[in-house]
């Protein structure tokens, strides 16, 4: 969409107004200033989800929409998590995070903070594995994706 | 030759010339003052004052409702805005063309609570098609060019421009694009000739054909072509509130009006018809009813729109055409040609036998002993006095359904009313529009009680600006569409819809400089709206009180959440 003051606020009104669920968004602006690109993760009927693309692209804003379900993606979330970091968690820490292929990118002596990214339902894999209680906060982009291959979405 | 450089307000007013823009319709506040004072030093085009904010965006609605072309407000900043929002919302609804220029606070105050301020932007996004904030003086012609071309083309709507007041007096350049691109927006106009062609089959073969057509084909200037294809196939039509003139009311091939308070014939055909062409309408909640009921009658449906979201939005389509209306029209005309040797006018003869029984239910019969003033009686003395030519403007409630019903409309744009938002208080603001418009023309605005007092104000600027309008005011003393249904609904619980200490309105009439008149009996229905339209007050607006029967109701209706073939007639009991 054009990276106008408003673009983002147009495209979520849209959903609330005409009660279309979100369950995350994400924007930034691409490799052209003059635009942006979002990620939305919605659910919905067949009937819904047409309806939702057909509402985005009337939005004059928008250049494009792509259902990315509707070919081979790539999807990623990044999650930042800090855990408490006392002697009893941190082995245990560090195992799982491997297992999911985190990166622990800052510690202190009571905490560590761990980057994870992958699909959304890999997140919440990881997430359920640890111990709950030494879970402290959480931070989440939402997902991102791009078609595989020659499935290109470009203005 | 260099361009000149003039301020952002004497840009304003550039670019609305550029735009060949004949009528303004504003009130004028601090933040457009600027662009007052190059108003007041131009004549390209005259400036209406209106009494409310609200008016000046109905009328500017109704005058491109009328005419075709993009209507033009300018409203000021905060409370100028707010009270916009209206008819700002009601031409959204219906998809009409306009230009809303509001002022702004100056760029440094914004987000500062400054006096008259508002979110302008963000108040309006959800109610137009688009809106912008200028805050560069260099962009306000681009903004405003821009502004016109996406409020005309495509679906039409309203576009809002936010200006604030610095930037109109800064100076700049006066440059005007002589065309816009916008990589975002490039609106479909041909339809898909395969899509067109599978239509054509699937009609041809209908035994039972149905044409429902809409505002879209106003809206698309296409009752032309409308008409040729419906003559040359020979099918049963009707139009949706929006739509009425969109197809020659006269012609025996009409079925009425559909919907909520259709004709029985209109909605039984909808329900049972086995192919269903719409054209330019949107299968709307007051249109089909219940959608599942609609659906419980298999039926093939193709659907001419130019906007892919209202196609399989509320209803299923088999054959969607994405396009302008008066286009894909013409096309299908166009491919008839080489099938019309296939085409047998006589496989739709049991179906058009079976219209003719349902229509001699004749539905809109209403009983009429003299005793009281019939509000349908009045509509049809009206329609008898103006030679059906009028411009009608209509409020909201029973009388704009009784004059939907009792006046037929054989030419587009002449039907001028609120039809998606179903905004009371539009009707005399309405009328301003058209006959500033149509200054030798016939307007009548139909009207209740309740709904004229919403914005009685405007016969203030009837009387500046010299507007002939005949109001026709069916006065019953109620709410008559919410005491209809309390009636219906609600055991006879008059909630709140009495109307009680109701002004002369002879005396208001008069108090603003018009002629009043008080209409009690049957017997003078004709007299006085003779009396209205002749030489003698050709230059006045006259103020007709109809009182008129108090417990009358609109029939044929479909109760809420029910299906097309499920209405009440007035025989019922």
């Amino acid at each position: 969409m054009e990276n106008e003051s408003g673009a983002l606020s147009r495209v979520s009104g849209l959903f609330s107004a005409r009660g279309y669920n979100i369950e995350s968004l994400t924007v930034a602006p691409t490799e052209d200033p003059t635009l942006s690109r979002m990620t939305i993760v919605t659910s919905g009927s067949d009937a819904v989800i047409e309806q939702i693309i057909k509402q985005l692209n009337k939005l004059i804003d928008v250049v494009r929409v792509l259902d990315l379900n509707d070919g081979k993606h790539i999807e990623r979330e990044l999650m930042l998590v800090k855990v408490k970091a006392s002697n009893q968690y941190q082995d245990e820490m560090k195992r799982i995070s491997d297992i999911f292929r985190g990166r622990i990118i800052d510690v202190s002596d009571n905490t560590f903070t761990i980057e994870v990214t992958g699909s959304s339902s890999k997140l919440d894999a990881y997430l359920e594995s640890l111990d709950s209680e030494s879970i402290i906060e959480t931070v989440r982009t939402g997902a991102l994706g791009i078609g595989r291959g020659d499935r290109i979405l470009k203005a | 030759m260099k361009p000149e450089i003039i301020t952002g307000a004497e840009i304003v007013i550039r670019s609305l010339q550029k735009e060949s823009v004949d009528f303004v319709f504003g009130y004028p506040g601090g933040a457009v003052l600027n662009i007052y004072d190059a108003i007041f030093k131009q004549k390209y085009f005259k400036h209406v004052l209106v009494r409310h904010e609200q008016a000046a965006v109905h009328a500017a609605d109704a005058f491109s409702r009328a005419t075709g072309k993009v209507g033009v407000a300018l409203v000021t900043s905060g409370p100028g805005a707010t009270n916009a929002v209206t008819g700002i919302a009601t031409a959204y609804m219906d998809s009409i063309p306009m230009v809303i220029i509001s002022g702004q606070v100056p760029t440094h105050a914004i987000g500062e609570d400054a006096f008259q301020e508002c979110d302008t932007v963000g108040i309006t996004r959800p109610c137009v098609k688009h809106n912008f904030l200028v805050k560069d003086v260099n962009k306000i012609a681009s903004t405003i060019k821009k502004a016109f071309y996406i409020a005309s083309s495509g679906r039409p709507g309203p576009v809002l421009v936010d200006i604030p007041k610095d930037i109109t007096a800064e100076e700049a350049e006066f440059i005007y694009p002589d065309s816009v691109a916008l990589r975002s927006y490039t609106p479909v106009t041909k339809g898909h000739l395969g899509q067109i062609k599978k239509a054509l089959d699937l009609l041809l073969k209908a035994k039972r054909p149905m044409v429902y057509s809409g505002g879209g084909v106003v809206l698309g200037n296409a009752a032309e072509s409308l008409k040729n294809l419906i003559d040359t196939l020979g099918f049963p039509i009707t139009n949706t509130l929006m739509g009425l003139g969109g197809f020659p009311a006269s012609d025996e091939k009409f079925l009425g009006m559909l919907g909520m308070h259709g004709t029985y014939e209109a909605n039984m055909a909808m329900q049972d018809c086995d192919v269903l062409l719409a054209v330019g309408a949107r299968f709307d909640d007051r249109v089909i009813g219940n959608p599942d009921h609609f659906l419980s009658k298999p039926r093939k449906i193709i659907h001419i729109d130019i906007d892919p979201a209202s196609i399989s939005k509320r209803v299923k389509i088999d054959v969607p055409i994405v396009g302008d209306v008066k286009s894909v029209l013409d096309d299908m005309l166009e491919s008839y040609g080489d099938l019309k040797k296939d085409h047998n006018k006589d496989l739709i003869k049991p179906w058009m036998a079976q219209i003719k029984e349902w229509a001699s239910e004749d539905c809109m019969a209403f009983e009429d002993d003299g005793s009281f003033i019939k509000p349908q009686k009045v509509i049809q003395t009206l329609h008898k006095v103006t030679n059906g030519e009028a411009f009608i403007t209509s409020d909201v409630g029973q009388h704009q359904m009784w004059a939907a019903q009792y006046y037929p409309f054989d030419k587009p744009r002449r039907w001028i009313n609120s039809g998606g938002l179903g905004t009371m208080g539009v009707g005399l603001p309405y009328a301003m529009g058209c006959q500033l418009a149509f200054p030798d023309s016939q307007v009548a605005c139909v009207t209740g009680e309740a709904s004229i007092q919403m914005c009685i104000q405007e016969l203030s600027t009837c009387k500046q600006f010299h507007l002939p309008i005949k109001i026709i005011n069916l006065n019953n003393r109620y709410m008559g569409m919410v005491r209809q249904w309390q009636e219906f609904f609600y055991g006879n619980r008059y909630a709140e819809s009495y109307m009680d200490a109701l002004p002369d309105f002879v005396k208001l009439a008069e108090a603003y400089g018009h002629v009043g008149m008080k209409i009690e009996k049957s017997s003078d229905i004709e007299p006085a709206l003779k009396e209205a339209f002749s030489e003698k007050l050709k230059e006045k607006l006259v103020f007709m009180d109809f009182i008129t029967d108090q417990t009358e109701n609109v029939f044929p209706m479909i109760p809420n959440g029910k299906g097309l073939s499920e209405m009440i007639l007035a025989g019922d009991s």
